[in-house]
């Protein structure tokens, strides 16, 4: 993670420095910097920079894909005669513990379908979930823990 | 030909952000309480305003403008689900009630702790 802000902070260095607030301009210095700390990387000690690239683009890659879901069947379901609703509240038991993994995934679970993030225990250890169809909530459950949260764990440690 | 391409991408993604945003707003009336209206808002309303700036960004033609739009379709995306988390959990502390039809709410034993 860290690695990430150093190369975007370099970036934008390299964009001030340069003096051509481009998009193209940001992206390359973005290279750069990613270059230029790929060769320090045995200093820095963050080797596995290059798979955990792979895989946050993966996470970004399934989130898009269930966001357009997501809005696509709440769409459906508010333009049908009839909704057929069971809305519900039910906690999630949370295995990322960090403040920003728990966040990120807050954040992941209300823009997927049928689902919304409520609160958060004061001991993080469960996240309040509301579904709009709480008719199987074990499946649920079971959808966010091997997905979202499976792929938070692989990006970020 | 890529005129003619860029303007139909561009009426294309007018037409769906305007039809989810429609999407939103007909859920937000006929949904029936705060959390499940919140399902509606966060997001339809997303992308639906998402698709919109999108095509603003496609439609002005220069990279500015397109980073821009994605930078607002960003925000929109970090944002979005916040308000919405915390408008529930504001609704749920104060003790609104679950619509009738609600199967279950395992939060309800947790705000009385606190």
């Amino acid at each position: 993670m860290i690695t990430y802000i150093l190369s975007l902070v370099f970036a934008v260095v390299w964009v001030a420095v340069t003096g051509s607030a481009t998009l193209h301009n940001l992206i390359f210095g973005f290279a750069l910097s990613t270059l230029a700390l790929w060769i320090v990387r045995g200093e820095m000690n963050a080797r596995g920079y290059w798979r955990r690239f792979g895989r946050i683009l993966s996470l970004l890659a399934l989130f898009f894909k269930e966001l357009a879901l997501s809005a696509w069947k709440v769409a459906v379901l508010v333009v049908s005669p009839r909704m057929d609703l069971k809305p519900g509240i039910f906690a999630f038991p949370l295995t990322v513990t960090r403040d920003f993994e728990i966040t990120l995934l807050a954040n992941l679970i209300t823009l997927t379908p049928g689902t919304l993030s409520v609160d958060v225990s004061a001991d993080r250890r469960t996240l309040f979930v509301h579904a709009i169809d709480c008719s199987d909530v074990e499946a649920t459950k079971r959808d966010i823990a091997e997905g979202f949260e499976r792929k938070i764990i692989e990006a970020f440690r | 030909m890529i005129d003619g391409f860029l303007a139909l991408l561009t009426a294309f993604l007018v037409l769906s952000g305007a039809g989810f945003a429609l999407a939103a707003a007909i859920g937000l009336n006929r949904l029936p309480d705060l959390y499940t209206r919140m399902h509606a808002a966060s997001k339809a309303g997303t992308v639906g305003s998402g698709l919109l700036l999108l095509a603003v960004g496609v439609h002005a033609g220069d990279l500015p403008t397109f980073a821009r739009a994605l930078a607002g379709f960003f925000f929109f995306v970090l944002t979005a689900p916040i308000s919405a988390h915390l408008l529930a959990m504001a609704a749920h502390r104060v003790g609104y009630p679950l619509h009738a039809e609600s199967v279950r709410d395992e939060m309800k034993d947790y705000d009385k702790r606190i």
